[in-house]
């Protein structure tokens, strides 16, 4: 009765591939524990990164959080790849479906929230408020515990693999097989309480960035000077602002129906679970454009730098990416043609779909132009992008295709559609992200990432992707539906071992990125970068050392053209030491974002297993910690100016070394 | 545009791709709207490509030869034929939709002088009942029909959500618990052909499978006199009974159908809702007034 109905029978002890995972994990944690202990770095973590409210840590642990995730998400792939590559005619494969179907679900859930979202919000974090000249983000203290009500929805995700089970019904988590009656485990509990913990926090990153782009940039940057990277930042963040209480909202009803029988999406009692339907698409589709957006940024960013040229068309850009998000308010439907809508509903949202390839044309053009009569430099950044460029060009082309409703009645549900989304994301989201990590790693630590591994990461990353979904696609064309445990037709099984290898090799390229990443740690002396600005790049957070200090300008900036930096170094102002500095007000670091997330996840955790009393605890815990922050008056102080002085010197001191 | 099918039946050796080599009227008109659609919007994408290419190979940094324009950013030329590429294709495009949404209309009933065969189809966990209320038959994970002869079906599903598919013959639609929908489709000759559900429903789903048999006239009137023999009848203990959750059904045939047990399925939460009179009125109902779309 005290733990609800958490029984040790929760454990999964007759899976071994959980049971060994968890095992690894252990160790692996307990090694971890160790070596922190060891080396006595318990005291710093906590100082220095868990109660920081620095962007630019914050960002880096989004990015960890991100990394992390995906090797778990990919494992998820990889598994459903084998099982898919063997499954055919009389052999079941090594995956029963009740442990496949929580292997799609979790991928489909972990890749979208817990591996793109943190890329995102940590690319912003990172990037927007260096690129606005400000010193840190509106509401620095919301900014910490944004990101670990993100980190702690993704415990509960890894929590549920050995305490109970994940959700068996697909990402979206349709009525009424998500309803009690027919998922009576807490796998769906977990899917909604991960969901609603880390979808707070991705919320409060949402305002935290809309005020913080509206309200802090530097004198003189008025929207129209505004990098691409923080427009397409704003209107991500806007959206976000728009449909994650959509979500809340929808889950928040799923889970009355689920614990108190309350009927929003089962049939008995008059609800209808098309509404769910409805509502979760609501969100969803302007979900994928809060990923894609900033991606669209970040290539923005980097391709302008590399052809050594300003981005062509700045203003289409920003016309193109405000109404790209005005218009993914208006295409839900597309998700559910065969809903048996009438005629003219569906081919209004074909309509109003195929529209949003307008301005993300004008975007691929715009790219282009940039190029031509550029300079263009192959670094590892410009080969995401041109691949981006390439492999987006199909993909967005497959989904307007999805968005005839005719067409889409044959292509629905089937891997035509999981190729046409994978192609977005993997093409789209993961490149952008990957690129802007290694266009903005050195203005976080001070060095640049190794090229040849990047270079290797990259050409692994394009390969795996057209060998793994390409079959896809034919495998849609020959009428293979999505999550499929095992199937009859022998002619799939071929297409499905090209996909395995395409997975492979996927793999190869997470595995570059690992190795490029400690090759770069063990480099980073060679690799330092000195100037502040290895790109010879354009815009503002450039101006800055690498890494950037923790008060990111010594003067703010003022800003009077939209390649600032840029403009600087062609009239010899840039990089010009102060001859007096000033006091400087930062924000605390405070360890209330951390404790609130740790209750907020023992709340999940509680209602989960139904253990009242400690739901109770972590509800009051939240409540109560949030409280006693806002008494906190000690919230800020002041740099002293000598301090600064000793910084900035320090840092031209290095700068007349490297460039005499 | 046509021309590229047998190239793409090509690439997949002896098997044609299912949604390449359509058997009926419905399923080839999308065929053709996937090449259509595709092969316009290629019309900008190749291009796009192709100058991506081009233009990063050109422009390379160590091609000393190519013109270098550092703070060239606009030019009204450019940003007036990039808008008006995409507009003109996705005008032509969203015409197509139109016109073809309302022709593809899967409610829409097919133009023939015959009048369509009936189907019902209810989705059950996890198996697919289909009730041919004309013959007083009923079949479970293999569907019959008359080949050439168009065939309404109108469906359902008694619990859990899933998608009925025959990807050689047409487009799918959702089985919806307490709400009907319909689907006319038509197979242009006899065969065989695979359908199954498309809309993950839970553990048996995979196993939602059943062979669609298109029989030519004088076959299908010998089924017909057949299944009216099958030793079961479909009464409301048997349906019941196959209402039980359970995977991998073997195809099985039912004579003597219990009348109505399709709407009385599509009804099932709203029995209690109605004075009797009422419910006994929509029970009573010939199917082609029952259940006005939506």
């Amino acid at each position: 009765m005290l733990l609800g109905k958490l029984t040790l029978d929760a454990i999964p002890w007759h899976e071994p591939i959980i049971m060994g995972t968890g095992a690894a994990v252990a160790l692996g944690g307990l090694a971890m524990v160790a070596l922190l202990t060891h080396f006595r770095l318990w005291a710093y973590l906590w100082r220095e990164w868990i109660t920081s409210v620095d962007h630019k840590k914050i960002g880096v642990m989004y990015f960890i959080l991100g990394l992390v995730m995906l090797l778990r998400g990919f494992a998820d792939a990889i598994m459903m790849r084998a099982q898919q590559a063997m499954a055919v005619g009389a052999n079941p494969g090594f995956l029963p479906p009740h442990h496949y179907d929580q292997i799609f679900t979790a991928h489909g859930v972990i890749m979208i929230f817990f591996v793109a979202t943190p890329f995102i919000l940590g690319l912003m974090n990172v990037v927007v408020p260096l690129q606005l000249g400000a010193r840190d983000v509106a509401y620095p203290f919301v900014n910490s515990l944004g990101f670990w009500l993100s980190a702690f929805g993704a415990v509960l995700v890894m929590v549920s693999m050995w305490v109970g089970d994940f959700a068996a019904t697909g990402w979206v988590a349709y009525p009424p097989l998500s309803e009690m009656g027919y998922s009576p485990t807490t796998g769906v509990d977990y899917y909604i309480w991960s969901l609603q913990i880390s979808g707070l926090g991705t919320t409060l990153a949402g305002i935290n960035f809309v005020v913080t782009i509206l309200k802090m940039r530097a004198p003189g940057m008025d929207l129209m000077k505004m990098p691409v990277f923080c427009w397409t930042s704003l209107i991500t963040n806007i959206l976000i602002v728009a449909i994650f209480p959509v979500l809340t909202a929808t889950l928040a009803m799923l889970s009355v129906d689920r614990i108190f029988d309350m009927h929003f999406f089962t049939n008995e009692g008059g609800g209808n679970a098309m509404m769910y339907i409805n509502l979760i698409w609501v969100w969803g589709h302007p979900e994928v454009y809060v990923l894609i957006l900033p991606a669209f940024g970040v290539y923005s960013e980097v391709i302008a730098t590399f052809s050594r040229k300003p981005l062509f068309g700045y203003s289409s850009m920003v016309y193109a990416t405000s109404s790209i998000g005005l218009l993914s308010f208006l295409v839900w439907l597309h998700h559910f043609f065969t809903m048996g809508s009438g005629a003219n509903v569906n081919a209004f949202f074909g309509i109003t779909t195929s529209i949003i390839s307008i301005p993300t044309g004008v975007k691929l053009f715009n790219w282009l132009f940039t190029m031509f009569r550029g300079r263009i430099q192959f670094h590892s950044c410009t080969l995401w992008t041109i691949g981006f460029m390439v492999t987006f060009a199909v993909g967005g082309m497959t989904g307007v295709l999805l968005a005839v409703p005719g067409a889409d009645f044959m292509l629905h549900n089937s891997l035509f559609l999981v190729a046409h989304f994978h192609n977005v994301i993997i093409g789209g989201v993961v490149y952008g992200c990957l690129a802007g990590m290694t266009f903005w790693f050195p203005k976080v630590f001070g060095f640049t990432l190794n090229e040849f591994w990047g270079k290797v990461a990259f050409w692994f990353w394009l390969i795996g992707y057209w060998l793994a979904f390409t079959p896809l696609y034919v495998l849609g064309l020959m009428g293979m539906t999505r999550r499929m445990n095992h199937y009859e037709d022998l002619s799939w099984q071929p297409w499905l071992l090209v996909a395995l290898v395409g997975a492979v090799f996927v793999g190869l390229g997470i595995l570059a990125i690992l190795v490029q990443l400690a090759v770069s740690i063990r480099d980073r002396a060679k690799n330092r970068d000195t100037t502040g600005d290895p790109w010879n790049a354009r815009s503002l957070e450039w101006s800055t050392a690498s890494p950037a200090p923790f008060y990111n300008f010594a003067h703010v900036p003022t800003i009077t053209s939209l390649e600032q930096h840029w403009e600087d170094k062609e009239t010899g102002r840039a990089w010009v030491p102060s001859a007096a500095y000033e006091d400087i007000h930062m924000p605390r670091n405070t360890g209330a974002g951390f404790i609130i997330s740790a209750f907020a996840f023992v709340l999940g955790f509680a209602v989960i297993w139904n253990i009242w009393w400690l739901a109770a605890l972590g509800l009051f815990g939240m409540i109560g910690t949030f409280i006693a922050r806002s008494y906190d008056r000690d919230t800020d102080y002041w740099v002293p100016a000598a301090q600064v002085e000793q910084i900035e010197k320090a840092r031209y001191a290095l700068m007349q070394e490297a460039r005499p | 545009m046509l021309a590229i099918i047998p190239l793409l039946s090509l690439l997949s050796g002896c098997a044609p791709w299912a949604l390449l080599d359509p058997k009926g009227h419905i399923a080839t008109q999308e065929r053709d709207l996937i090449l259509l659609s595709t092969g316009l919007m290629l019309l900008v994408v190749i291009p796009v490509i192709g100058l991506t290419l081009y233009f990063a190979w050109r422009y390379r940094e160590t091609n000393e030869a190519a013109v270098y324009k550092p703070k060239w950013a606009h030019s009204m030329t450019i940003e007036l034929v990039v808008w008006t590429i995409p507009c003109a294709i996705i005008i032509a495009l969203g015409s197509i939709i139109w016109v073809s949404t309302h022709q593809l209309d899967p409610y829409k009933p097919l133009k023939s002088a015959q009048k369509p065969f009936e189907v019902e189809v209810v989705a059950l966990n996890w198996k697919w009942l289909f009730i041919y209320p004309e013959l007083g038959v009923a079949s479970v994970n293999e569907l019959t029909i008359p080949a050439g002869h168009p065939v309404h079906f109108r469906l359902t599903a008694e619990r859990m959500m899933n998608s009925f598919f025959i990807p050689r013959l047409g487009g799918q639609i959702y089985a919806m618990t307490g709400m009907q929908t319909q689907l006319n489709l038509i197979a242009d000759a006899p065969g065989t052909f695979d359908g199954r559900s498309a809309a993950f429903s839970g553990k048996g789903f995979s196993d939602m499978h059943f062979k669609t048999r298109a029989l030519g006239q004088s076959d299908f009137t010998a089924w017909a006199v057949q299944a009216a023999k099958a030793p079961k009848p479909l009464d409301l203990a048997a349906y019941n009974a196959l209402r039980r959750p359970s995977t991998a059904n073997a195809p099985a045939l039912y004579a003597h159908v219990e009348p109505g047990l399709f709407d009385r399925t599509v009804n099932t939460f709203m029995i209690g809702r109605m004075s009797a009179q009422e419910a006994k009125r929509a029970l009573c109902l010939p199917p082609a007034t029952m259940g006005e779309r939506n």
